[in-house]
């Protein structure tokens, strides 16, 4: 019955979306407020059906409802209740209800909205009723995640082990949140090519609705991608966190369009200027989120991430892929020369920086669309079947982001319009000769020595110190009383403490990898019980080895110790082989020790025997110098967002609420 | 500076122009240069003649485990043998193998070809799902008309054993 019901409303969801979509049409064309109003409402009505459709899918899964093709493909009795939720949109059919839910429920919050003109708003509400339309009609024709089954098995056939991991259960709401967040971006961005005019004044307040939305997707993606890293380090067993593999990419396009999104529409918003190129960026950002859709659920490119894989559901994508982006950049095609933003500025401005930090974040991104889909053309081309691994990105995405990194400190210190490029110099002078010291002090303190990552060093402080200097400058501490600097520190807008801990996080963050992909040690060798293998300055041994029975897997559980090489500071790890009989897999749980800002990452492979017949388990050791700082530098990005979300020059829905008059 | 065109709006477009220019220039020439060395190539064991795949490249070798092939050394040292039911390439790796390897079913390795055209693997790439056939295997096996979909996805015991 509650299936039912959530197949009638998704249904009605669609209905309600292609009604949302006449209605705002109709409203605009002539222009009734009570025709826009009524499409808003139906956007509002769309979302709660969706909602609905959503909670009764979640319902089905938690009472293991077999009776249903997708629970039970993806279900078991014996999963914990965390992990039957989780499986909801653990599958093709229920990521795409979600997809559908975050669709429309930032396409209600959006139709709330005050401040926006008639016409905007409407347009934008028309658009944003399309994109409904397509996806709600794709998961209802093709994809429909209510489907039943005669008869009901008995059991189900349980979601693969991998993916039965806190960090997984919600790393795609928080993902789907930032690709379908880019959506209202794109909506808003369709709007202003049909309603923008060469005025002075639009483009400002345009860009002050799009950067919300920009600022919220990229925080949301930021943590989702970073959850999704954390996940592959911990749970694969394979010592990385991340592969540049297609799937992975896929994710970390619209979040580098989104990075160049929000910088740029920070230029429209407070100058006037870049209008046609922030429009492109937020048409561009969505359509990298489509994109993703497509690589990830049409199985064109080998990846680890082996999703739902479906040639026929893939073309279908391709179709509204190629469909809504293919308009959407013909009508930017038609309208952009039109879009005169004005607001002019030298070279060396706030603007020119931020044109100029765009400038290396698309090539950066057009350089992973490459190495992604390149693999797909030459197939295409001659039959060739290669791969693409991470030497190319680390030979064209590092250099590239590497060299943006540079100016990023600088930014915020230039002024707009003109720049005054010397004194910039002279106050990041002390930021300079401290990390280019810290980068010295890298190169002698890590073992081999080498330059590239002693550079990268260099600039991950860099990016710290400079941001910090340019704080430093703003409250003009220790140029005056200290309470006078507390004071400014209190006045400082909350965007820009945003802007410092987004810049500062990513310091972090680029230290972390450095670190982390330049020194870690890798050791591997069969341990019998009492064994033990070095890994840097690390012993670990093997103490003993015993089965242990979980809600839905057996396990081997290996007990370590891990400890200084001359015995000093033990501490107790567990690293555990699962097996999960429904499925007939294998998994890993790594056991991570976590000493200061490094790991010592163990996994406990396979039994065999040593030569003398006893028996032995290969054991795998990783020590990762630095690495809680690639998952913590990410954290401190988001929360950067968030600050600068919460600022109230910026704050969701609210137009500028009665400006002085 | 005199050179400089007189409008500012051709002056703008001038300064885009300096700016850009080198940036692509590097993208561009990067991505080439990248491309040259870090493309790998897919084989199945009878298509890995040696003029296609000669010793030392690296390269991806794909297709089904021999059943029984698989022997294990005391040293962490794997043999194994890829087939793709025409030819057979004898596989070498050093380390453990993914939770998802098994007798009869598909798997990727990437590694060189020897002189004596065994397989030496650095990686045996893993998938997240144990149904789930690299597609350049399926896709080769479909044209040699040896795809069974099943895949013989009997399950290797529990760790008690």
């Amino acid at each position: 019955m509650i299936v039912e019901l959530g197949g009638f409303a998704l249904i009605l969801a669609l209905a309600l979306a292609m009604l949302q979509t006449g209605m705002a049409v109709a409203g605009r064309l002539r222009r009734s407020p009570v025709l826009a109003g009524a499409a808003e409402g139906a956007a509002l009505a769309g979302a709660v059906a969706v909602a609905l459709a959503f909670a009764a899918l979640i319902a089905a899964f938690a009472v293991s409802d077999f009776s249903v093709a997708n629970v039970a493909a993806n279900s078991h009795t014996d999963k914990p209740m965390l992990y039957k939720v989780a499986a909801a949109w653990g599958s093709h059919e229920g990521s795409l209800l979600l997809w559908c839910l975050v669709l429309t429920g930032f396409g209600a919050v959006l139709s709330r909205a005050r401040g926006l003109p008639f016409g905007l708003k409407a347009s934008a509400v028309a658009t944003q009723g399309v994109l409904g339309v397509l996806f709600l009609a794709f998961a209802v024709f093709t994809s429909n995640p209510f489907a039943r089954l005669d008869p009901a098995p008995f059991q189900g056939a349980s979601l693969n082990p991998l993916l039965q991991d806190p960090a997984l259960a919600f790393h795609p709401p928080l993902l789907y949140c930032g690709y379908v967040g880019f959506s209202v971006c794109f909506s808003l961005a369709i709007a202003a090519l049909i309603e923008g005019r060469a005025n002075s004044s639009f483009w400002p307040a345009w860009g002050r609705w799009v950067r919300p939305w920009a600022l919220a997707s990229w925080a949301f993606l930021t943590v989702g991608i970073t959850l999704g890293a954390f996940w592959a380090y911990y749970e694969l067993g394979w010592g990385g966190w991340w592969f540049w593999d297609p799937v992975e990419n896929a994710s970390f396009m619209p979040w580098l369009a989104g990075a160049a999104l929000l910088h740029s529409a920070v230029v429209t918003e407070r100058r006037g200027a870049l209008a046609g190129w922030t429009t492109f960026l937020a048409l561009l950002a969505f359509t990298f989120s489509m994109l993703g859709a497509f690589l990830v659920r049409s199985g064109v490119l080998t990846s680890v991430h082996a999703f739902a894989v479906d040639p026929e559901r893939g073309l279908m994508l391709l179709a509204i892929l190629g469909a809504t982006s293919g308009a959407a950049f013909a009508l930017f095609a038609w309208r952009a020369p039109r879009l005169k933003g004005g607001g002019m500025f030298a070279p060396v401005s706030r603007e020119g920086a931020l044109v100029l930090n765009n400038l290396f974040l698309t090539a950066a991104c057009a350089t992973v669309l490459l190495g992604t889909l390149y693999p797909l053309i030459l197939e295409a081309a001659n039959g060739a079947t290669i791969s693409i691994g991470p030497p190319y990105f680390a030979l064209t995405f590092v250099p590239l982001m590497a060299a943006a990194f540079v100016i990023v400190p600088a930014g915020p210190l230039l002024a707009w319009k003109r720049g005054d490029l010397n004194g910039v110099i002279q106050r990041l002078s002390v930021a300079v000769g401290l990390a280019l010291l810290i980068a010295f002090a890298g190169w002698m303190a890590f073992e081999p020595k080498k330059a590239l990552s002693a550079a990268g060093i260099g600039l991950g402080a860099w990016l710290i110190l400079g941001t910090l200097a340019e704080v430093v400058e703003r409250v003009r501490l220790f140029r005056g009383p200290l309470a006078e600097s507390l004071r400014r520190a209190r006045g400082l807008p909350l965007g820009a403490w945003g802007t410092t801990l987004a810049h500062a996080g990513l310091g972090v963050f680029v230290l972390g990898a450095v670190v982390e992909t330049g020194y870690r040690i890798e050791a591997a060798r069969p341990l019998a019980p009492g064994q033990t293998i070095e890994a840097g300055k690390w012993t670990v041994r093997l103490d003993s080895v015993r089965v242990v029975e979980g809600p839905n897997y057996l396990a081997e559980q290996g007990r370590l110790t891990v400890t200084l090489r001359n015995g000093a500071a033990p501490r107790m790890v567990t690293a555990e082989r699962r097996f999960f009989p429904a499925g007939g897999q294998t998994t890993t749980e790594v056991g991570l020790d976590f000493r200061g800002l490094d790991d010592v990452y163990v996994v406990l492979g396979e039994r065999g025997r040593t030569e003398a017949g006893a028996a032995a388990w290969s054991v795998r050791v990783w020590w990762n110098p630095w690495a809680r700082l690639i998952f913590l530098g990410p954290a401190i990005m988001a929360l950067g967002g968030l600050l600068s979300l919460l600022d109230r020059r910026l704050r969701f829905g609210v137009g500028r609420r009665r400006a002085p008059s | 500076m005199s050179w400089l065109p007189k409008s500012p709006k051709a002056r703008r477009r001038l300064w885009v122009v300096a700016a850009v220019a080198p940036v692509l220039a590097l993208a561009v020439g990067l991505s080439l240069y990248a491309m040259r060395d870090n493309v790998t190539f897919f084989f199945s064991p009878s298509e890995a003649t040696p003029d296609k795949a000669p010793a030392g490249r690296v390269v991806r070798l794909g297709g089904l485990v021999e059943t029984g092939s698989v022997a294990r050394a005391g040293d962490g040292e794997v043999m194994f043998v890829i087939t793709d039911n025409a030819a057979a390439t004898r596989v070498s790796y050093q380390g453990d193998l993914p939770d998802l390897f098994r007798e009869g079913q598909g798997v990727v390795t990437q590694g060189t070809f020897l002189p004596d055209r065994s397989f030496r693997a650095t990686q045996v790439l893993a998938k997240h799902d144990e149904t789930y056939m690299p597609r350049e295997v399926a896709d080769r096996l479909k044209a040699k008309g040896e795809w069974r979909p099943e895949g013989g996805a009997a399950a290797r015991g529990v760790p008690t054993r």
